[in-house]
């Protein structure tokens, strides 16, 4: 059995990667692989923003990653620098920087690239999405 | 992401190809259209021990620059052989 690291780059909905990551995560957990983390950069940090609301008619990407994480025990890790840019922060740094919103909540972790360093090193695999 | 890696002990590759290589174009003023002139950072490389910094050939010629344009030094490779050279790398990532 085979253990991946999935990094995302892609943001969801306006392109496929996110998508595309969430398939290809659910079928290796199905497979018996083992994901070790998903690290979310750039535009795909908005996949962790606790704030979309989905039409009741389209898949809910979303909930999607939060079952799977919860299912699996799959780690979500988004870097905080590329979220905080986008508007995904966590409550404790919304009231670091006095904003009275935030986006970024559990299973959804907060981390820096040094979490993706030690995620590839234990991985057989490295995925882009 | 090159620099963050290198911190954790990953031997690192940076390779520029097609649009990328502008990053390394000299004169640059980013100030100018507001943004960060994080081109300044390039030179950072080589004190994390990052040496092995690759420019496509073709994206160069196909964009008109000079190897004597870009702001560190560089090896130039062929475009045909990209593959050969990913192939070899344990892991790609792809900006």
């Amino acid at each position: 059995m085979a253990s991946f690291t999935l990094l995302v780059t892609s943001a969801p909905f306006s392109e496929q990667g996110a998508y595309s990551a969430y398939r290809f995560a659910l079928a290796a957990a199905q497979a018996k692989h083992s994901i070790n983390g998903i690290f979310f950069y750039q535009s795909g940090t908005l996949n962790g923003s606790s704030l979309q609301i989905t039409p009741s008619n389209e898949f809910d990407l979303y909930a999607a990653w939060e079952k799977l994480s919860q299912q699996y025990q799959v780690p979500l890790m988004v870097c905080v620098s590329a979220a905080s840019k986008r508007g995904v922060t966590t409550a404790e740094d919304a009231q670091e920087s006095d904003n009275p919103h935030f986006s970024l909540a559990a299973p959804f972790e907060s981390v820096g690239l040094g979490e993706l360093a030690t995620l590839i090193s234990s991985s057989d695999r490295l995925l882009q999405f | 992401m090159a620099l963050a890696m290198s911190n954790f002990a990953q031997h690192v590759s940076v390779f520029f190809m097609d649009d990328g290589v502008f990053q390394l174009l000299l004169p640059q003023d980013p100030t100018t259209i507001d943004a960060k002139a994080y081109y300044k950072t390039f030179p950072a490389l080589e004190f994390y021990d990052i040496e092995n910094i690759y420019v496509c050939k073709q994206s160069l010629i196909q964009r008109g620059i000079q190897v004597s344009q870009l702001n560190i030094p560089v090896t130039l490779m062929e475009f045909d052989d990209l593959s050969n050279f990913l192939a070899s790398q344990q892991h790609v990532m792809s900006f």
